[in-house]
Order: C-alpha cells, then sequence, then structure tokens
C-alpha cells in the first residue's frame, strides 16, 4: 500500500470534511435554537455561492466585495426566512416545519435555475494557487485554503458561541426555552440570530465549496451530505458536528480513491443507516427522554 | 385477592429519585387512591405500573403474574386501563374513534382483512361498535356527542370521554390519574358517581391519583400516600386520615385539629 | 339542506358512505370514470392514465405521512423498485400482466420494510432522513446493478396483455389503470374504518399514550411503511408499463418532493386529498406548460424555463399551502360542500 498516496488522500478528505465541518455547525446553531431540521441548509448553501457568482463575476465588483455581499445576503437571506416562513410555523409539528424546508429547497433550485439556468460554472478563483506541501505530501492549494478559512471561522463561531452575549443566549435558549425566556433573553430575537449566522456560515461554505467545486443547482446535494454528518455527530452537538465533519469527509475520500466515484455518497448514506440503526441520537447527541 | 401488587419498586432519573422501594397492593373490586403533595411521585408510579417507566428496582404483579419485564401495549392487553393526568385523546379523531381505540386490545383485524373490509374485518367492527354504544355511550352519558372531534368538547367532557375509552379496553384494573381535577362540583359529583358504577356495575377494580381529599375519602376502600417518593401511610381513609405523618406531609406541621378540619372541610365540599 | 340520516343498524352507520346523497355522487362519479374515454382525446387520456397512477402512489404515501406521521422522500425509488420488478419479469419471465404488478408491489413492500427499521429506533423525522438515505441506495443499486437493470442504457417494458388484448395506448390502459385506481382507493379508505387505520392515526397524535393503549407502535409503523410501499409498488409497476422504458433518473428525490406537495396540496390524513392533490399536481405542469407557450413570443427561450418554473412552483405550493391552508384542499372542498349544505340558511 501507498501510505504517501493515502496520506494525500486522507488530507482532501480533511479538506472537503472541514466544509461539512462549518455547514454541519450551521445545521446545528439552527436546531438548537430553534428545533427545526432545516433540510433547505444545502440550497442556502447554493445560494451563497451564487450570490458571490453574481457580485463577482457578473457586477464585476472585486472579490472582497462581492464575498462581503455575499456574506451579508445569506445572513440576511436566513433572517428573512426565519421571519417569514418558520415563525409562523412555532407551535406546529415538527414534521410540518420539516416539510416545509422541503418545500423551500425546491423553491431555491427553482431559482438559482431560472436566473443562472442549471448549467454548472466556475467561481473566480480567489484562494493562493502556489502548490502545498505537508511534509512529502502533495494537497491541493484551494482544499489546504479553505480547510483553513473553515477552521478560523469556525474557531471564531466557536469562542463568540462561548463567551459573547448573543452566544450564551443562543445557548441558554437552546437549553431550556421557558427559562431562558424568564431570565429576560428575547427568545425571538435568538430565533433570528440563530438563522442569521447560520445563512452567514452557509454562504461562507457555498463560496469555499463553490471555490473548490464548481457551482450548479445540484449543489445543494451537499446539504444531504451535511444532514449525514448532523445525525452521526448527534443533532444538538456542534463538537459533534466537527468531529463527524472530518470523519465523514475523510471516509468519503477513501471511498471515492479506492472503491471508484460513485461509492462516495453510497458510504455515507451506508454510515447514516448503521447509524440511525445503532445510535439514533448520534455520537455526540443528547439522548431525550421521552415523556408523556 | 389482590389483583395488582406493586413490590418495593424503586425508580430514579439520573440522580433524582422519583420512587423509593415503594409497595402496594390493590384488592381486587375496590377502589383504592393513591395521595401525596405536587411532586410526591404519584404519575410516576402510574406510569411504572403501565409499563412506560423501567424501574431500576422492584416487580410489579397482575393477577399474580410478573409484568415488570412487559412493554406497555402488552400490559394493556392484559387488563391495564388507563387515562391521563393531562387528558391524552387524539385530537384528530371524533370522540367514537377515541372509544373505538380503546378495544384496540380486544380486537384482532389484520391490514389485508382491513382494507377488503370483509367478513371478520366488518363483523369486529360492528360488534364494539353495538359494545360501546350499550355499555359505554349510554353508561356515561355521552352518546349524543358520538361524531363530535374531541377538541372541540369542554374539558368537563373529555376527561369523560377519556374515561370511555379506558373502559372501551375492558380493563381488569382500571387506572385513573386525578380524574377530577379542574372540574366543578357538579362534574366531581358526576364523575365520583361513574367511578363507583364502574366498581359495582362492571366489577373493575379502580386505582385513582386524586387532590381531591373529600372524593377520596368517600368513595375509596383504601389509601396509599406518597411523599418524596416514599410510601408514608397506607390504609382505610380513616385510619390514613389520623395519621401523623401524613398530616406533617400535607401541613409540614402537626397541627391536627387545623387538618381534621380541612379535611372534613373538603369532605362537605365534595 | 340536508337534516340528519337515520339508520336502523350499526353496521348501515359503518358504512363507507353514510347518505344516500353519497351513494349517488359516488355512482355519478362512476359513471363518468366509464364515459370519460368516449369524450376525451389522446392527450386527455394520457393525463388521466399518468392522474392514476400518480393518485395510487400519493394514497400510499397519505396513509404513511398524513394518517401515520411518518415523512417519507422515498416514494419516487420505491416506485423505482416496482417499475424495475415488472421490467425484469417482463424481460425474463413470462408471467401475466396481473401477476407481475402483484410481485411489484410485495417486492416494495420487502424492500420498504428493510427502509423502515430503522424507524423502530427513533420517532417522526429520523425516518424521513432513513428514507433520503435508502433513495440514495435505491438509485446506486438502478445504475450499478446492470445485471438486472441494465444500468444507465435503462430497460424496455412491453405492453401489458390481458385476455388477449393488448393495452398499448392511453385509450386502452385507461381501462387497466383506472379499475384498479378506484380499487386501491376504496381499499385505503376501508382500512380508516378499522382498528388497522385508528392505530396508525393514534401514532400520529400522541405515540406515547398509544403504547399505554395497548398499540404496539413498532408493528404500526413499519405496517403503514409497508403498506405505503405497497402502493408505491403498485404505481410503479404501471408506471413501467404505461411508459414503455425506464432508467434509473425515471425516479428522482424531485419525484418523491413531487408526491409529498401532493398529499399537503390536497390535504394531509384524508383519502380525498390524495386524490384531490393527484390531480392538481399533475395539472400543475400542464399548465405551466400551456403558460411557456403562451410567454414564448415574447420571452427568449421561454421553453427552457419550463423545468426550472416547475421546481419553484412545487415548492411554493408546499410551503404555501402549510403556511396558510394546513389541511389542504380537501378542507377547502369541505368548506364549500358545508355552504351549500347549509343553504339558504346561512352563509
Amino acid at each position: 500500500m501507498d501510505w504517501l498516496f493515502f496520506f494525500e488522500v486522507s488530507l482532501a478528505g480533511l479538506g472537503f470534511g472541514a466544509l461539512y465541518a462549518l455547514t454541519a455547525v450551521a445545521f446545528v446553531v439552527i436546531y438548537k435554537a430553534t428545533r427545526v431540521i432545516n433540510l433547505a441548509m444545502g440550497e442556502m448553501l447554493m445560494l451563497g455561492a451564487y450570490m458571490f457568482f453574481g457580485f463577482a463575476a457578473a457586477l464585476a465588483l472585486p472579490i472582497w466585495a462581492a464575498l462581503i455581499l455575499a456574506l451579508v445576503g445569506g445572513a440576511l437571506l436566513g433572517l428573512i426566512l426565519e421571519r417569514l416562513v418558520i415563525r409562523p410555523m412555532l407551535g406546529e409539528s415538527p414534521i410540518s416545519v420539516f416539510m416545509v424546508t422541503i418545500g423551500l429547497s425546491s423553491v431555491f433550485i427553482g431559482l438559482v435555475e431560472i436566473i443562472w439556468t442549471a448549467a454548472p460554472r466556475s467561481l473566480p478563483s480567489f484562494l493562493p494557487s502556489d502548490p502545498i506541501f505537508i511534509g512529502d505530501a502533495f494537497v491541493a492549494p484551494k482544499t489546504f485554503w479553505s480547510f483553513v478559512i473553515a477552521a478560523v471561522v469556525i474557531a471564531v463561531f466557536l469562542v463568540l458561541f462561548r463567551f459573547w452575549r448573543g452566544g450564551v443566549a443562543l445557548r441558554a435558549t437552546a437549553s431550556d426555552q421557558g427559562a431562558a425566556y424568564g431570565m429576560g433573553i428575547n427568545v425571538p430575537m435568538v430565533y433570528s440570530l440563530a438563522w442569521g449566522v447560520a445563512g452567514l456560515l452557509a454562504a461562507g461554505a457555498g463560496v469555499l465549496l463553490g471555490s473548490i467545486a464548481g457551482i450548479s443547482s445540484e449543489m445543494g446535494f451537499f446539504g444531504l451530505t451535511v444532514l449525514v454528518v448532523v445525525i452521526v455527530g448527534g443533532l444538538d452537538s456542534v463538537l459533534g458536528a466537527l468531529l463527524a465533519g472530518l470523519l465523514i469527509g475523510w471516509v468519503e475520500s477513501l471511498a471515492g480513491v479506492y472503491l471508484g466515484g460513485e461509492y462516495e455518497h453510497l458510504v455515507t448514506f451506508m454510515i447514516l443507516m448503521v447509524v440511525l440503526l445503532l445510535r439514533p441520537w448520534g455520537l455526540f447527541g443528547t439522548r431525550e427522554i421521552e415523556r408523556l | 385477592m389482590n389483583i395488582l401488587n406493586v413490590d418495593g419498586v424503586s425508580l430514579a432519573f439520573g440522580g433524582v429519585h422519583a420512587l423509593r422501594d415503594v409497595s402496594l397492593s390493590v384488592a381486587e373490586g375496590t377502589i383504592t387512591a393513591v395521595i401525596g403533595p405536587n411532586g410526591a411521585g404519584k404519575t410516576s408510579l402510574f406510569n411504572a405500573i403501565s409499563g412506560f417507566y423501567r424501574p431500576q428496582a422492584g416487580r410489579v404483579y397482575l393477577e399474580g403474574s410478573d409484568i415488570s419485564r412487559t412493554g406497555p401495549p402488552r400490559r394493556a392487553a392484559l387488563g391495564l386501563g388507563r387515562t391521563f393526568q393531562n387528558i391524552a385523546l387524539f385530537r384528530g379523531m371524533t370522540v367514537m374513534d377515541n372509544v373505538k381505540l380503546g378495544a384496540h386490545v380486544r380486537t384482532r383485524t389484520g391490514p389485508l382483512a382491513a382494507m377488503f373490509y370483509l367478513g371478520r374485518a366488518r363483523r369486529e367492527e360492528v360488534r364494539i361498535r353495538s359494545e360501546i354504544e350499550r355499555e359505554v355511550f349510554d353508561f356515561l352519558e355521552i352518546d349524543h356527542i358520538r361524531r363530535s372531534p374531541v377538541a372541540a368538547l369542554p374539558y368537563g367532557l373529555q376527561k369523560r370521554v377519556e374515561l370511555a375509552r379506558a373502559l372501551a379496553m375492558r380493563p381488569k384494573v382500571l387506572m385513573l390519574d386525578e380524574p377530577v381535577a379542574g372540574m366543578n362540583r357538579e362534574e366531581k359529583e358526576d364523575m365520583a358517581r361513574f367511578i363507583l358504577d364502574v366498581k359495582e356495575q362492571w366489577g373493575v377494580t379502580v386505582l385513582m391519583v386524586e387532590h381531591d381529599m373529600g372524593m377520596v375519602m368517600d368513595i375509596c376502600d383504601q389509601v396509599y400516600v406518597l411523599n418524596f417518593g416514599q410510601r408514608i401511610a397506607g390504609g382505610p381513609p380513616a385510619e390514613v386520615q389520623q395519621n401523623p405523618d401524613v398530616i406533617e406531609a400535607y401541613l409540614g406541621a402537626d397541627d391536627m385539629t387545623t387538618l381534621r378540619e380541612r379535611l372534613r372541610g373538603d369532605r362537605g365540599a365534595a | 339542506m340536508r337534516i340528519g340520516s337515520p339508520k336502523e343498524t350499526y353496521a348501515a352507520d359503518e358504512s363507507l358512505f353514510r347518505t344516500r346523497t353519497q351513494w349517488v355522487w359516488f355512482g355519478i362519479l362512476l359513471l363518468s370514470l366509464a364515459l370519460y374515454p368516449f369524450v376525451a382525446n389522446l392527450y386527455w387520456l394520457f393525463l388521466a392514465c399518468l392522474i392514476c397512477i400518480n393518485i395510487i402512489s400519493a394514497t400510499g404515501l397519505n396513509i404513511l405521512t398524513g394518517y401515520t406521521g411518518q415523512v417519507s422522500l422515498g416514494q419516487a425509488a420505491f416506485m423505482g423498485v416496482g417499475a424495475y420488478t415488472v421490467a425484469w419479469l417482463d424481460n425474463n419471465a413470462t408471467t401475466p400482466f396481473i401477476l407481475n404488478l402483484l410481485a411489484a408491489g410485495v417486492m416494495t413492500t420487502l424492500v420498504g420494510l428493510v427502509a423502515g427499521l430503522p424507524s423502530l429506533r427513533v420517532k417522526g423525522l429520523y425516518l424521513a432522513i432513513a428514507t433520503i438515505a435508502a433513495s440514495f441506495i435505491l438509485q446506486f443499486v438502478f445504475i450499478n446493478w446492470e445485471s438486472v437493470t441494465r444500468g444507465t442504457r435503462g430497460i424496455n417494458i412491453q405492453p401489458p396483455q390481458l385476455f388477449g388484448m393488448e393495452f398499448d395506448n392511453p385509450d386502452t390502459f385507461y381501462w387497466l389503470v383506472v379499475p384498479v385506481t378506484v380499487l386501491m382507493v376504496i381499499l385505503a379508505a376501508n382500512l380508516f374504518r378499522t382498528r388497522v387505520g385508528r392505530a396508525f392515526i393514534a401514532v400520529r397524535d400522541r405515540d406515547i399514550s398509544a403504547s399505554v393503549l395497548g398499540i404496539n407502535l413498532p408493528l404500526y409503523k413499519l405496517m403503514s411503511f409497508a403498506i405505503a410501499s405497497f402502493y408505491a409498488g403498485i404505481a410503479g409497476g404501471f408506471y413501467a408499463y404505461f411508459f414503455g422504458s425506464i432508467n434509473p433518473e425515471s425516479f428522482p428525490l424531485l419525484m418523491s418532493i413531487f408526491f409529498l406537495a401532493a398529499i399537503i396540496v390536497g390535504g394531509l390524513g384524508t383519502i380525498l386529498g390524495s386524490i384531490l392533490g393527484a390531480v392538481f399536481m399533475t395539472l400543475t405542469p400542464e399548465l405551466l406548460r400551456y403558460g411557456v407557450d403562451v410567454l414564448e413570443p415574447f420571452v427568449q427561450d421561454a421553453s427552457a424555463l419550463l423545468s426550472p418554473v416547475r421546481t419553484l412552483v412545487f415548492g411554493l405550493l408546499i410551503v404555501g399551502f402549510l403556511l396558510f391552508e394546513p389541511h389542504g384542499l380537501a378542507e377547502i372542498w369541505r368548506r364549500v360542500r358545508r355552504f351549500f349544505h347549509l343553504w339558504p340558511f346561512r352563509n
């Protein structure tokens, strides 16, 4: 066995895994704060990438401006969705809310295809392209830099989540909504905050993913893999999202190279089935105590 | 003879002990009450008996056979019927369908027979319909609302429908979790009469959790008192009423005269 | 205005249609279904057949999602299992049409049971996620199990034959698919007159207290899943016969969303809703196509917009109905009916 090659494949997988982790964190933030399983996460990510594409390629704005606008756009998208669609569904069964997000994903795909057609496109490149070596192993520069950026963003997010007032309010709401409300936390505001932050993270992940793999109206599929990631990690665990993201990225990369490209996602969904059967609350998730 | 025996049941959630070594026995054909202050573990005890919680220690016997390892659906089939503290009716269904659901354990139709609705499926459906009409709806006087969606009914009637659903199971032991909570005086009197009739006409054993002392003292043959997850007393109502531990649990003091007056007062009200 | 409908036996009161008016309307429906082929042209017959296939599948999904409260995003993939079963039998055996169709139903039920196993461990939404996984795994099988599915090239199916007749056209196929659809719908309606259907609804409304009432939750969840899969299998079998060829792309995830949209738009947890929803959702793309034709002279490449607009509209219908009319078209229908029942005394 060629260990150097194995190492290179693993590094590429971890690079992709970092993007899974980033999106998975966005997913978990929404779930923790609002208990919504957002199936449109992948499509929010796709919209972020297309916004970047629109600003940078069509409007020919400088890269940094397009990036900022795409991130702001992603955050706004999250806020608008929460206010217009999710909040009116408060108190409905989780299944209805889940189905609403399925509808949203379909809306976003339709929108993107109407505006930009279904054809795949590539994003203007903005990441450094000098080849990177770790020891003897070669890492594609885009993968390397997107890993670094994702890692930095996640680190910043974790610090905010832990120490910033908004982060604390979010965690308080996640652990006990009623108590948080009683302590004077503005719960509706926390809902908006969670969706806004998630929208921003998703848009960022979308731009990174697009710059590695190009964009198309099918890139929302990424969101389904992220769904697997959060289930494996545990729906309400940030740590689980991070580790499972890296794990799934790594496994997919190995499966893709050693078994063949068509096995990449098959392996992911096989893992999902096994986890659902053996440990449905995930590796780090909370096992809910059922009450009457 | 005892139809239901609870033997040394202990139940803990994390570090919180909901029940500690609780034992009680329910004699066949009687009405037995479990009383105690809020948070004493009464509903937890019910959940342990109906199999929804798995106690860490202890056993539950129904008609002498150990059902501690039996799942809730099987216990229902063996003859444990129950109602819930905060009404657990199926809101998307009519009164009729809710009550028919109680007869689920006594019927056999499988999916294929159900889809063709011929022969046995049809006969079974018509049979339980007429049984429910004759035995349950007439008895509880709810035949006029049989086609109403339960969500639209007033609270008192919902409680009655829930009792109807439990009776449709034809249980051996009927467990009622706060059957008169939140009712006005008239509704309480109706419910007390129904419970007595269940015992006398149906011959069904009743085990209930209730806060209303007056009703407990009036209709029960046996009373058990829980406090902080432990059984602190048990016996005929008059005896329990005099028990200093009970008085202390309720008042946090040993002012017996006050309690006695209060109990008497409640009794007058009910 | 109608007042009361006295009956003398409980059997009569338990019947599927409780009033004479309902029987009359049912008769009129059957009659118009029988007359329809004599007035409709080939295009409308084609649509009628397609609607029937979709009604079968939507009814199955509504049993699972609307009545039992378990979301599935695998209905299209399960139809694929049915379609491939028919295709394989058609190409490798000489079994008659009816047997192939039944085999499609049974095969899909078995596959569905395996895919539904995770729902035993967990509640609600996890099943949806498991069915997404099942969809992709099945898609993989359709593409890669070449010896059976012929991979991406697809597979052809001969038109069905019965009593020496060949049903190779919408105007003949109609007589095959309509009776089966009527039967399947009645079977589903019967289900909810009995303990099995009530148990499904109990699982949906309050799954924990249902178990204390003696309902075996895993059993009924799995049973519901099996029945939904059976309906998908029959619909898929018809689909294969109707279109004469299938390939792995015939049953995309979007098609599962189509069926979810159909039952949401039509009305979750009502038989009528499955029918109305399937009709509405089958006709919507046709309406869109018509709209695109109108736009053609004014908008460049209008026909290229058809598919994205369809995707968008499906999504909007799901979101819109869940937000504003969560009981769907069936509820609107009920309101209209009530108006006429009470007319002219109340409006």
